[in-house]
């Protein structure tokens, strides 16, 4: 399927992210699918940065920036704003880091969902605190390098699962999904406008210095996390089961997955192997 | 229609506990968007305001939040999109805020927020203290201190009236308990009174697809700096505007307040200052020594920031002693409010003695004879260290 996109740009050009950043990429996906009648509230994050500094806006939608750990509560709070002024139409959707959601947010983003309130909330993860240089998050996978998991020797802890955690709250609609993967992530982006209530919707997102790779293998790496099984595509359905909406042919080894980043250099091949029947259980969880 | 009919056109006298005086107070401002996590002693206030929502008095979207962060933040994002938000905390629940109260002065958003005056842990406490507010006086919101429950209640409207002018949020505050549990016989304005003095809230610029805008975007140097300047720039005016504010409520609703208010001062030789319902318990002491012959008197501190130092020296310069009650202390300086006394006074030749005392922290009650015993011994007070009494 060829996705008819739409030549308006609602996150520009000349905005501060690096080469081959995946959160802006997807960002400027998200915002096509979504259109002008959306307004942001963004965190800090990357992205806070990559917005531009006052006087200069690489939005070309309302943004509000806000506080680490509030993005789910302002944006209720724009939510009912809207629903008070009687206002329709409009989309309101938080872009947060994975910092912003599995950490400093959750409490706002569990509050939010246990409400129902009416929002689109994004995690764009590249699975470290990469604003601040680097450093390891719960949603940093096992054995990954990062500032503060220098070594890289020790498998340390597994990635927090905030699919799981969202779940549990019954939201009005739940999907992870990967710019690689354009038509899945539009399509997942356009059920999630065409809803209202609690929507999450989780990203990978590739971090090129933070994941230690070359800009122009973004792409193909992200693509890596979902042949692997690393970071299957999933949409919950009707019954709020979670679903795969890509099955490779066959998967591959996450070897592949590992040895592509510098990030993972650390990891012995015993690690690997225990990282690869992990995953496998995961997937074989989706049915 | 119905809640006209219900508190009628025209103001009514009426007997109510402090908290549903304030939820009044907040009905009348007709706040689109109300967010709120309860904490004693503040818990009161939302509890009436989400009944007045329940039953339609009042037309307003209550967010049940999940904390007190959450609060603030959902008032944040509701002003940012154009409605006019309250909140209401108290003690750790204003401290948990302090991040987002920054946020909000600085992204010059206007809002309302009543604090039930309460002490902080450790140890556990949840009786009356101003720490919670005095310590953040250094965020960018003013700060309003009430005697009575009719005094908290007008100053919602004038706070509304004056946040929305001024693109700064402004905190008003009860003492918990003392304030927000006790009953009072007040004037409840009607809804078509406030209604022509409080004009709705119509922002220059909001959160709208329309007309998007960035707000609070990252600032380099230059003009954060210009930013910041301009927040104390406004804060000079503020004084200006509230007596505007002021003298229109007079005109409107009869009833005049002050950011400093003298009570028996000008011949007195020893005048008491406070802030908050203390002032409730000088003035009753303040009345016994005058019936003895004794030239006491006190100013309640209404307005605590901006600071109006101006008006008090105009007040107190020819006085003998100044002795201030602080409901709070800054641990290894002095009384909160004896410091900015002090601040106010270095530059004027002609200025009162300051005496500091600190004095019922964590509800330790103060009787007026305490304040007689004070006043009495007024010049045996060190001039120079903190006087814990109590």
């Amino acid at each position: 399927m060829l996705w008819n996109v739409t030549t308006t740009e609602y996150l520009t050009s000349g905005h501060m992210a690096c080469p081959g950043c995946g959160a802006s990429l997807s960002l400027r996906h998200a915002l096509k699918v979504l259109g002008g009648q959306t307004i942001v509230v963004l965190p800090a994050c990357c992205m806070s940065i990559i917005a531009g500094a006052f006087p200069s806006s690489a939005f070309s939608v309302p943004l509000l920036h806000v506080p680490f750990a509030t993005a789910a509560a302002c944006a209720s709070g724009v939510r009912r704003s809207l629903l008070a002024q009687g206002k329709k139409g409009v989309s309101v959707m938080v872009w947060a880091g994975d910092g912003g959601t599995f950490d400093i947010g959750l409490q706002a983003l569990s509050g939010a969902a246990e409400r129902h309130e009416d929002f689109i909330y994004v995690c764009y993860d590249n699975e470290a605190y990469m604003n601040t240089g680097i450093q390891r998050s719960s949603a940093t996978p096992q054995g990954a390098w990062t500032t503060t998991t220098p070594a890289g020797k020790e498998l340390q802890y597994e990635k927090k699962d905030v699919i799981a955690i969202v779940k549990a709250h019954a939201p009005a609609y739940l999907a992870t999904a990967n710019i690689a993967y354009p038509d899945d992530f539009m399509a997942k982006f356009e059920r999630a406008r065409d809803l209202s209530g609690f929507r999450f919707l989780h990203l990978l997102s590739a971090c090129p210095p933070g994941w230690k790779i070359d800009s122009s293998e973004a792409l193909h790496i992200s693509r890596l996390a979902v042949e692997t099984g690393i970071f299957p595509l999933l949409e919950q359905d009707e019954e709020k089961n979670l679903r795969l909406t890509y099955v490779p042919q066959s998967w591959l080894p996450v070897a592949a997955y590992f040895q592509a980043q510098g990030r993972f250099k650390g990891l012995a091949e015993e690690d690997i192997d225990f990282l690869q029947q992990e995953t496998e259980r995961k997937i074989a969880a989706y049915g | 229609m119905q809640a006209e009919l219900k508190h009628g056109a025209r103001e009514s006298r009426e007997m109510m506990l402090g908290s549903d005086a304030i939820a009044h107070g907040v009905r009348l401002c007709r706040p689109a968007v109300i967010s709120a996590y309860p904490i004693t002693p503040q818990t009161h206030i939302i509890e009436t305001l989400s009944e007045m929502v329940d039953t339609g008095e009042l037309q307003s979207q209550f967010i049940k939040v999940e904390s007190e962060m959450s609060a603030i933040a959902a008032c944040l994002g509701a002003v940012s999109a154009g409605s006019r938000s309250f909140t209401a905390t108290s003690s750790h629940g204003l401290a948990m805020m302090h991040e987002i109260l920054h946020w909000f002065s600085g992204a010059r958003m206007p809002l309302v927020m009543v604090n039930a005056n309460r002490a902080l842990g450790a140890p556990w406490n949840i009786w009356c203290d101003q720490s919670d507010s005095m310590s953040q006086r250094d965020v960018g919101w003013l700060q309003l201190y009430c005697e009575t429950a009719q005094e908290a209640l007008d100053s919602i409207i004038l706070a509304y009236w004056l946040s929305e002018q001024i693109m700064l949020p402004v905190m008003v505050m009860i003492d918990g308990f003392i304030l927000s549990h006790t009953m009072e016989q007040l004037l409840l304005p009607s809804q078509r009174e406030v209604d022509a003095f409080l004009p709705p809230y119509r922002p220059a610029i909001f959160l709208d697809p329309e007309n998007p805008k960035t707000f609070c975007a990252a600032a380099a140097a230059d003009n954060f700096y210009q930013l910041k300047k301009a927040i104390a720039a406004t804060m000079e005016t503020a004084e200006t505007l509230l007596a505007e504010g002021y003298a229109l409520f007079a005109g409107r609703f009869g009833r005049s307040y002050g950011h400093v208010e003298p009570y028996c001062c000008d011949d007195a030789e020893v005048v008491f200052c406070c802030a908050g319902a203390l002032s409730g318990t000088v003035r009753v002491a303040v009345d016994q020594l005058r019936q003895e012959g004794h030239r006491i008197g006190l100013v309640k501190l209404r307005l605590f920031r901006p600071f109006p130092g101006a008006a008090l020296i105009r007040l107190l310069a020819g006085t003998k002693r100044l002795v201030v009650l602080n409901r709070s202390v800054s641990f290894g300086a002095a009384g909160t409010i004896a410091q900015e006394l002090r601040a106010a006074f270095y530059r004027e030749d002609c200025r009162p003695q300051i005496h500091d005392v600190i004095i019922s922290l964590g509800g330790k009650e103060v009787f007026p004879a305490t304040i007689r015993e004070i006043a009495l011994r007024a010049a045996e007070l060190s001039p120079t260290e903190s006087i814990w009494i109590g």
